[in-house]
């Protein structure tokens, strides 16, 4: 068994290395990708490893990136696209939603379209507009798509790897705050499926529920509360389209309490979906209402308001607290 | 690799500094002939204040004042030349990197400065009569081209232009990159500008480089030729020369203003510096490269001009300490900066009130409040 202890970046470079040795159909491209290794370095040395053939430098334009992963993966390629930072996704917003989503369904459910689509996203890092979303909802919501973000280097490592190697279009969304800190990853053997939640801390008071970044945050209250004398359980959602609620029910129907955070607005989010779905399933389980803990509905503020907008450990406690006072 | 063809552009200094306008520039030399010296002095200084500031900027942004600064080091040719080519009643469209243009427009730099230390989003308003119709900055790349012909088209429905007053006809100016050329927003922005026959001038400054991406990975062609299949004429322009850029700007804005359609400007020029502060350009650009354009700098070739038309040194000396006045108020102001108030965010959203605005922000009010006098938020 071969463990490594690696940042997040390392891990989906690493990632992406295997997947292109593997397989010579695999393709990544993006801006900045090649030569620089992209902004965050996660494709560092692959243009000099695997060639400007297997790692494309683009023009600078979303749509046609997305637009001709598509038309690669027709011709049986396995694009992996990078979009550069969150907010930048936008332009390819046609070439996601009404053409990569609906391709397979337009052919009768035979054709695959194997697309990557890697998302840098979330705040945290004190960037300017446009470069700290969380816009999975818009994602989450067009059927024919796959969504997905893992919270740690580990996750990282394998998940890209069973991303590319999905028939279905996925998006991969990357806690870009969560890019360096190190985590240890088993390079011989995964444990989990790639649609698969995860129980990242068990405890049997509270479910808090999260994907991503959040994951880390949870974490933190969870082990406040414990000194408070709360026993909190923490979900990894990992697979955001589809959510896998097996673990999350089971959760819930043991606590009675459950609180869904994200950095992500409250408004029609994938927060907001959980809670439904948990309340729909797990009624007759639940002591308290299930507490969404959000973004604030506005465009996300300049950065020196990020940490009034981004939900933390004490935000996500006053839900704890509320759910607990039922 | 990232040298991309040229073909004889407009171009009236030499790299030297001699005036010595190259065949293409004839048409434009009237325009530059109307310049007095004290223009010619205004230009210098404004591109050696601005230069100043950048550093400045730079320097803020190292001691951890400023989230992040985007260079304009050695775009100041093109900036300054182009920025006094339009008229003050004209409207301006700039992407990110163009201050030298927001400070001539009479942006208060501490404003932008504000942007970068993440205090705003832009946060100024074009329709505030001191800053001569300076539209905020646009991150995304690309989209402003598309604004810029809207408002191109409302001054050509509200018929605003092709009166023959030049002084009070309109036109806009839209700024962006040799990357941006890319983004179908552009080529979109130029299809409609065509179509309408807008009174507009497209100007895309060509700094060779869209981060770690060389120009020739963008086009093919050089991109003064981006408009013809469009229907867009273009005109290649040495950037660095900033008598060249204000001649051709300041003509084609003319001839859009009096009803001539659309026009496209590239301007030849070079980002000296880093893309932008958390930017290494060591990783993909060479030093020769780097070399080269430092020669071709648009200070020291006006000042090369101006020194042979008898500028003295007091003069040149002057611009310097007024340079280092202007980075040290802005530099003392920066520091002056206060943090924002938390119930700004949800009063920035709609301009009319609203339901979950009104929720949320009782909301954060009440939570701020449980945390009493000392817990409170910053
Ligand atoms: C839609 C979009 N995609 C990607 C980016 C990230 N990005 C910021 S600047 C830049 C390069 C722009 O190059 P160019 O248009 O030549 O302008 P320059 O920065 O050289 O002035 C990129 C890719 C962005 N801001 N917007
Ligand atoms: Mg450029």
């Amino acid at each position: 068994m071969t463990i490594e202890n690696m940042p997040m970046v390392k891990a989906i470079n690493a990632g992406l290395r295997a997947a292109l040795a593997k397989d010579d159909r695999v393709l990544l491209m993006g801006e900045d990708i090649g030569t620089l290794g992209g902004v965050f370095r996660v494709t560092e040395g692959l243009k000099n490893e695997f060639g400007s053939n297997r790692v494309l430098d683009t023009p600078l334009a979303e749509s046609a990136i997305v637009g001709t992963a598509i038309g690669l993966a027709m011709r049986g390629y396995r694009p992996v696209c990078e979009i550069q930072f969150d907010g930048f996704i936008y332009p390819a917003f046609d070439q996601i939603t009404s053409q990569l989503a609906k391709m397979t369904s337009r052919h009768e459910g035979e054709l695959p379209m194997p697309v990557v689509i890697r998302v840098p996203y979330g705040g945290h890092i004190g960037a300017v507009e446009h470069h700290q979303e969380s816009n999975e909802a818009y994602f989450a919501h067009t059927a024919g798509l796959r969504l997905v973000s893992p919270s740690n280097p580990h996750d990282a490592y394998w998940m890209i790897q069973e991303a590319i190697e999905s028939q279905d279009p996925v998006l991969f969304f990357e806690p870009k705050s969560r890019y360096w800190p190190k985590g240890d990853v088993n390079l011989s053997a995964n444990d989990i499926p790639l649609h698969a939640s995860r129980i990242a801390r068990t405890g049997t008071d509270v479910t808090l529920i999260g994907h991503g970044a959040m994951v880390s945050v949870l974490l933190q209250a969870a082990e406040i509360a414990q000194e408070e004398g709360t026993s909190v359980e923490v979900v990894d959602l990992r697979s955001l389209s589809p959510v896998d609620y097996g673990p999350i029910l089971d959760s819930v129907r043991k606590t009675g309490r459950a609180v869904v955070a994200q950095e992500a607005p409250q408004n029609v989010s994938l927060g907001s979906e959980i809670a439904a779905t948990i309340t729909e399933r797990a009624f007759y389980s639940l002591e308290a209402p299930v507490v969404r803990v959000s973004g604030f509905d506005v465009p996300f503020p300049p950065a020196k308001l990020e940490t009034i907008y981004l939900p933390d450990a004490d935000r996500v406690l006053d839900a704890v607290d509320r759910v607990l006072s039922y | 690799m990232a040298e991309q063809k040229t073909e004889p552009m407009v171009q009236l200094l030499g790299a030297d500094g001699a005036f010595a306008p190259t065949a293409a520039a004839e048409e434009f030399v009237p325009y530059f002939d109307k310049l007095t010296e004290a223009d010619w002095k205004k230009f210098y200084r404004d591109m050696v204040v601005i230069r100043r500031f950048d550093a400045e900027a730079i320097n803020l942004q190292r001691q951890g004042q400023l989230a992040l600064w985007v260079p304009s080091h050695g775009q100041e040719g093109a900036q300054v030349g182009s920025a006094y080519g339009a008229a003050m009643h004209d409207h301006v469209f700039p992407a990110y990197r163009e201050h030298a243009i927001a400070m001539i427009r009479g942006l208060d730099m501490v404003d932008l400065i504000k942007q970068f230390k993440g205090l705003s989003h832009g946060g100024w308003d074009f329709r505030n009569p001191e800053l001569h119709n300076l539209h905020i900055y646009t991150l995304v790349i690309g989209s402003q081209a598309l604004h810029a012909t809207g408002y191109a088209m409302g001054i050509a429905f509200d018929g605003k232009y092709a009166t023959g007053n030049r002084d009070k006809d309109e036109a806009v100016i839209v700024y962006f990159g040799d990357g941006a050329t890319s983004q179908g927003d552009v080529s979109e922005a130029f299809v409609f500008a065509a179509s309408y026959q807008t009174p507009q001038v497209f100007f895309i400054q060509n700094n060779h480089w869209a981060i770690s991406v060389p120009v020739s990975v963008q086009a093919r062609v050089p991109l003064y030729r981006r408009g013809e299949g469009f229907g867009i004429p273009g005109t290649q322009v040495d950037g660095n020369d900033v008598f060249a850029s204000y001649a051709v700007t300041a003509k084609l804005m003319d001839d859009a203003r009096s009803g001539r359609g659309p026009a496209l400007i590239e301007a030849h020029t070079y980002r000296i510096g880093a893309h932008t502060s958390s930017d290494d350009p060591t990783k993909y650009r060479n030093e020769s490269e780097l070399d080269e354009w430092i020669a071709k700098d648009p200070i020291s070739r006006l000042e090369a001009f101006l020194r042979d038309k008898g500028a003295e040194n007091s003069f040149f000396e002057g611009v310097t300490e007024e340079a280092a006045d202007f980075a040290a108020d802005v530099r003392k102001r920066t520091l002056e900066l206060t943090g924002l108030d938390p119930m700004q965010l949800f009063e920035k959203a709609y301009t009319e009130p609203h339901p979950r605005m009104r929720e949320q922000s009782q909301w954060l009010a009440q939570y701020e409040a449980s945390f009493g006098d000392d817990g409170g938020l910053a």
